[in-house]
């Protein structure tokens, strides 16, 4: 790929270019309420609602269904179960089969659908769902992962990962640690709960409108539900409301049990869940149990270690396997283990399907890998950063991952260093020594902690993207890719490519909905890979048209190639200058095709899991943040009162929308580690369910001081969409300084002597719980 | 009786009968007027997605306010101006100088909350200049966004004054001829609504609602319908037969002596805090952080009380001021001191066709002590695992009056009899504290639910003792996370 950009900028410049903060493509529709999501869209005639009925047994076998009450009640049209499926009544997206639409005999999980009713509204459907007497017989339920351990049955296969010989390494080490962490599932919480809206057509056709991360998946669930080819189904998505993993696969029901709905009765039918039966029915960020151990030097230098992370998985595979993967996958974060032995266990629960969520288990991963400097530095009375300084990745023979890919590109150090230099983390430690030495109820915190993420689906096949452009005769474009718009900005950075390939301004770029119609055969958005798949699937299609262009030119005006430039909306043909609409017009004459498709897949990715060796990531992404917090020591309350933020996204495309995926992100990881808990009862029923009982970071938890800068001059070594890097996910994990941080304050009750080893969430209960003993422990007494 | 609705919707008169008097703001404005900006995030006042502003004629003025549309029915419209996000753009197309600003400051992603923060953002560009960072935060607690951290919404909200002064746009030209037409709209007649078999009666006199009481005594009084809000559109119950009382003048006043404060009971906490911070800052700070700004504006101290729930935050706040109640039936009234109210769950000491008319808090007197603290997960616009409240009256430095009262921690708020029996008379010291602390396990045996564990609620309610004395003797110190107090005491 050329690197060249620059030479086509002059004196003047187009607007809305790649590297410019323009802002997202929809902030106008956004704050004026004309950005249309499917609930918004006008309602075709004679439209239908669906609402499903849910198991109220965690796991048991349904003896009788009497669904005539159900059936009989006002507006009710029609009644789905798994009888009425035409095709296979499963959307499970690895074709393992063990997802059902509709729950058949065996409920698995409290909440799951076991019908749907369709009726002519909304509200009718909602009532009639209430009604339905379903006898259970009870089977016994597992609902964690401690339930989990001594059933032993795992939904996908487990993953080793060995790299020297790690149990010798810690062995022989001068020091070791080790212990057990637990860590918290995450809700998604996406403001658009799940939504689909499917439009019957003339025979096996239907089109259906869904809120998803992955219209191709949509696709062909629905194909495979009602039993008709690929070809008879469209889906289509302009933008969600928030996605952040929780429409990667989640969406799949809906979007079947609407469609089924409309070929069932011949009308359209919409199907929007509550948002507590949203949160009841759908999958969220596993919840891990990691036990570590680990060997290292007086320095704190690790010489071996090994991990086994559980995973509460819940009733079906989901994506529970590629995201247990890719918790070992970064479990080494940004430190190098000379030897390591990992081992993934995603147990089966009788809870809801847990699936993708920001980071992909990368974050649950990193956060046992962060607390073994953690308990590192506690054993040897070192500040934190010491020791995590001591294993960064770097220096010669400490370049190759657990899984055996050598780390090419690390700019931890850097990151690290300049980030210690602008929050002046060493004066700030020595101050909240201070501070905490002289306060009886009050204490601060501080901690900063780097991150490395890995870019690439680590299933090479998904490593793929396609585009569709078309330029008019009027020099206006129409671009589509198969990334989808859940609020990250893609859509505006992909047409900030295009603008930039073709130098028009960016409002002669279209920018339009995601179809399978158009682009067949996508991955998820996901992965943090959506611009850097379809930034260069877009790019090609976008150089193939302007091949032709310059062809064209060369020919009509008898100009050698290399003196055809194009200069902002305007194309410079030897001496001359011609306007890009009048290029177009006179190519169009000459019956130059003006549509090209666009394909790109990642290079140099490669991964075995039977072997655990490979290439899984194209390339990482680095990070780091400092947290400062102050505990109230008496409740367990805290603030974050501030952050700094040193983050390398390679040459931004855009860096308003990276600093706002980083500042988004990171609160969202805050949320993750701190107030959001998840509660399920003895019967496995989710009692955290909507915005009043599970706790989403509000706007007066944003830290009070919040610093976010990228790193200057970074570059990508590898050829991205101009030399950028991905910022979807990594900046999440910046979060886990929070939590150290309010490890930090903790410690002081015990004179930093005793890691406090805070799982989380970090709730305020969790706090006072940790103070209360290291309180005792610093007495002697027993914890 | 009137049986219509009359409101104003941006700029149109709205006329309404036979409509479900349950229906809400929200799916009115989404299905009837395919108005679809205004956005369903949780159907349960928590998200503000679906946050619409009412304007209302206040001296001579409109005043503003955010309000949550999921939770807000029909019937409580009547009289008001309702404006939604598509109100906001000019005629000409020019977006709101709140617009352009969230625009300008990144502050949209996804864009599904950003309708909602709009208009939390425009009621207080019209209420207020030069909002505090504080303020901003409190304004836009009701509002969840899980894409942008927040940083850029909160910068937009500075930012919006920058894009004009809000004396100078379209809704301050046309603010003395909307006081106008709303005034014209407003009477005396109880509005009755009645449609697909449910009826709900809005009177807008104290006797009028006595009257709808005597008639109809199982009528289910609606204050804010923050938390009746949800009977509807989380249970799919039927609260009908209702009586709305948000209309009613006389339970909307605030009535001050140089001896208590008497606040009806339809006075919304907003419209309670700053007289009740003026003489319980704490109390103010607790109000500070109930619910989001849209629930603030709707909910009512009254109905906090009235619906008996045991994790209600005004109680115990009231309880250690030692606030009564006021109740009326027809014409016969009848006063409590409020923690006698509360029976047991569920269960108050409120008759039939009884509705509670107000609560008196008396002004605290020079030499007393008072002290509120709300213990959850999130700071703001969360339901407290457990709430304290504490009055201390010194002789000298004897313990000769304390109150202590909690909500989460029993059935109802309730008065911790024994530890203040323990502290009573004693000499206010750190001994004295850390021995009546055993005393509290006696008052309390609190629940494990998800908000916090029993050991936790336990452990709290203890430790909130110890820092009420810590507050209340020796030296200032740092103590306080948030709020206006945050870090010192005096």
């Amino acid at each position: 790929m050329r690197d060249d950009v620059r030479d086509n900028i002059k004196a003047e410049r187009i607007t809305g270019g790649v590297r410019e903060s323009l802002r997202h493509d929809s902030a106008h529709k956004h704050v004026s309420g004309e950005a249309v999501y499917i609930d918004d869209m006008p309602a075709p005639a004679g439209m239908l609602h669906a609402y499903p009925g849910l198991s109220e047994r965690a796991h048991a076998r349904i003896v009788s269904m009497d669904l005539s009450k159900v059936r009989a009640a006002p507006g009710v049209v029609a009644v789905l179960t798994a009888a009425d499926v035409p095709g296979v009544n499963d959307i499970s997206p690895t074709a393992r089969h063990d997802e059902p639409v509709f729950a058949d005999g065996l409920v698995q999980f409290h909440g799951q659908v076991i019908f749907a009713v369709v009726a002519e509204n909304r509200a009718q459907a909602r009532r009639a769902a209430r009604l339905a007497a379903v006898e259970y017989e009870d089977l016994p339920a597992v609902l964690d992962i401690a339930a989990a351990r001594e059933k032993g049955e795992f939904v996908t296969e487990p993953l080793t990962l060995t790299r020297g010989d790690a149990p010798a390494a810690i062995a022989s080490a001068p020091h070791r640690i080790a212990g057990r962490m637990a860590i918290g599932g995450q809700e998604h919480f996406y403001l658009e709960s799940q939504i689909a809206m499917a439009i019957p057509g003339e025979d096996d056709e239907v089109l259906v409108y869904a809120s998803t991360q992955h219209p191709t998946e949509i696709q062909h669930m629905v194909s495979h539900v009602l039993g008709a080819p690929s070809n008879a189904v469209t889906v289509e998505i302009r933008r969600m409301g928030g996605a952040f993993g929780g429409k990667e696969t989640q969406g799949n029901l809906f979007a079947a049990i609407a469609a089924l709905g409309a070929k069932k009765t011949g009308r359209a039918v919409k199907f929007r869940p509550d948002r507590d039966d949203d949160m009841i029915i759908t999958g969220k960020r596993h919840d891990f149990e990691a036990d570590y151990s680990a060997g290292f030097d007086d320095d704190g230098r690790i010489a071996g270690v090994e991990f086994t992370v559980a995973a509460r998985c819940g009733f079906s595979a989901d994506l529970s396997g590629p995201i247990t993967d890719r918790a070992l996958f970064h479990a080494d974060n940004a430190y190098y283990y000379d030897a390591a032995h990992m081992n993934s266990l995603p147990f089966k629960t009788n809870t809801c399907s847990n699936t993708a969520f920001r980071g992909f288990g990368g974050p649950q991963g990193m956060v046992a890998g962060e607390r073994v400097m953690e308990e590192i530095a506690y054993a040897l009375g070192k500040d934190p950063l010491e020791v995590r300084k001591a294993n960064f990745y770097g220096g010669p023979g400490r370049d190759v991952t657990p899984y055996h890919q050598t780390v090419e590109d690390c700019v931890v150090g850097e990151v690290v260093e300049q980030l210690e230099t602008k929050a002046d983390y060493w004066v700030r430690r020595a101050a909240i020594r201070e501070f905490n030495a002289n306060n009886r109820h009050v204490r601060r915190g501080l901690a900063l902690t780097p991150v490395k993420f890995g870019i690439s689906f680590t299933a090479t096949q998904f490593n793929q993207a396609g585009a569709l452009v078309h330029v008019y005769t009027d020099g206006t474009i129409h671009l589509n890719h198969g990334g989808t718009e859940m609020g990250q900005g893609l859509f505006t950075k992909v047409a900030q490519v295009v603008a930039e390939e073709f130098q028009v301004d960016i409002d002669k770029v279209r920018i339009s909905a995601t179809t399978t119609g158009k682009v067949p055969n996508t991955s998820a958005t996901a992965a943090s890979a959506g611009s850097d798949l379809n930034g260069m699937a877009a790019q090609a299609a976008s150089r193939t048209i302007k091949t032709r262009l310059i062809e064209f030119a060369a020919e009509h005006w008898q100009t050698p190639r290399e003196r055809i430039t194009f200069l902002p909306n305007r194309v410079r043909i030897g001496d001359e200058e011609v306007p890009f609409p009048t290029l177009v017009k006179a190519a169009y004459n000459a019956r130059v095709s003006l549509s090209s498709t666009g394909f790109y897949k990642t290079p140099k990715i490669h991964w075995d899991r039977s072997t655990g060796r490979g290439r899984p990531f194209y390339y990482f992404g680095y990070g780091a943040a400092a947290s400062e917090v102050t505990v109230d020591l008496l409740t367990g309350e805290y603030r974050v009162d501030r952050v700094d933020i040193l983050h390398d996204v390679g040459r931004s495309l855009n860096p308003a929308i990276d600093i706002g995926q980083i500042e988004g992100g990171f609160v969202q990881g805050m949320g993750w580690l701190t107030t959001e808990e998840l509660w399920w009862d003895d019967a496995g029923r989710l009692r955290t369910h909507a915005p009043s009982t599970y706790k989403i970071p509000a706007c007066g938890d944003r830290p009070k001081i919040f610093n976010v800068e990228l790193l200057a001059g970074a570059t990508n070594r590898e050829e991205t969409i101009y030399r950028s890097k991905a910022v979807g996910e990594p900046p999440l994990m910046l979060a886990i300084s929070v939590l150290h941080a309010l490890s930090d304050a903790v410690a002081s009750v015990a004179d930093y002597k005793i890691c406090p080893r805070l799982d989380p969430p970090a709730t305020p209960e969790r706090i006072l719980d940790a103070i209360e003993r290291l309180n005792k422990a610093s007495r002697g007494e027993t914890a | 009786m009137r049986n219509h609705i009359r409101f104003i919707l941006g700029n149109e008169t709205i006329e309404l009968r036979d409509i479900d008097p349950t229906m809400t703001v929200l799916d009115w404005l989404r299905l009837e007027k395919t108005r679809a900006g205004t956005k369903e995030g949780c159907a349960e006042g928590d998200c503000g997605a679906c946050t619409v502003v009412i304007a209302r004629p206040e001296n001579g003025r409109l005043s503003y306010r955010a309000v949550n549309g999921c939770i807000l029915f029909m019937p409580m419209l009547d009289g008001c101006q309702l404006l939604t996000v598509e109100d906001l753009k000019s005629p000409d197309g020019a977006l709101h100088a709140v617009q352009q600003s969230m625009v300008d400051c990144h502050g949209s992603q996804c864009g599904f909350c950003t309708p909602g923060f709009v208009m939390s953002l425009f009621a207080l560009y019209r209420n207020e200049e030069n909002p505090s960072d504080q303020r901003i935060d409190d304004v836009l607690a009701g509002n969840l966004c899980r894409c942008t951290g927040y940083a850029p919404i909160a910068a937009a909200a500075k930012r919006m004054y920058d894009e004009g002064p809000a004396t100078n746009d379209r809704f301050a030209s046309q603010e003395a001829d909307m006081v106008a037409r709303l005034k014209a709209l407003e009477d005396t007649e109880t509005l009755c609504i009645e449609a697909e078999g449910r009826r709900l009666y809005a009177p807008a006199t104290l006797d009028g609602l006595a009257d709808v009481l005597t008639e109809t005594p199982e009528a289910r009084i609606v204050a804010g319908g923050t938390d009746v809000g949800l009977w509807v559109t989380k249970q799919l119950r039927d609260i009908a037969p209702a009586v709305l009382i948000g209309r009613i003048t006389e339970l909307r006043r605030i009535e001050e002596t140089d001896a208590a404060i008497t606040i009806g009971a339809g006075v919304t906490y907003d419209e309670a805090s700053s007289v009740i911070a003026a003489h319980y800052p704490d109390f103010g700070e607790l109000i500070r952080r109930i619910g989001g700004q849209q629930v603030r504006n709707m909910g009512t101290i009254g109905g906090n009380i009235a619906n008996g729930s045991p994790i209600g935050d005004s109680p115990p706040a009231l309880i250690a001021a030692g606030a009564t109640l006021g109740l009326r039936r027809g014409s016969e009234r009848r006063t409590m001191a409020l923690e006698d109210f509360f029976i047991d769950y569920g269960k108050q000491d409120r008759r039939p066709g009884e509705f509670v008319e107000n609560v008196v808090l008396p002004k605290p007197e020079p030499g007393t002590h008072y002290r509120c603290y709300k213990i959850s997960k999130r700071f703001d616009q969360d339901i407290s695992a457990a709430c304290g409240a504490f009055w201390l009256k010194l002789d000298g430095d004897v313990v000769a009056g304390i109150r202590i009262a909690f909500g989460g921690m029993a059935a109802t708020p309730k008065r911790a009899a024994a530890t203040e029996a323990a502290l009573m008379d004693n000499p206010w010291t750190e001994e004295t504290v850390e021995a009546a602390l055993a005393a509290m396990e006696q008052d309390y045996t609190p629940l494990t639910d998800w908000r916090a564990s029993a050991r936790y609620r336990m452990t709290v309610a203890k430790n909130l003792l110890r820092k009420f004395h810590a507050e209340t003797s020796g030296p200032a110190m740092p103590i306080r996370l948030v709020g206006e107090g945050r870090l010192t005491h005096a």
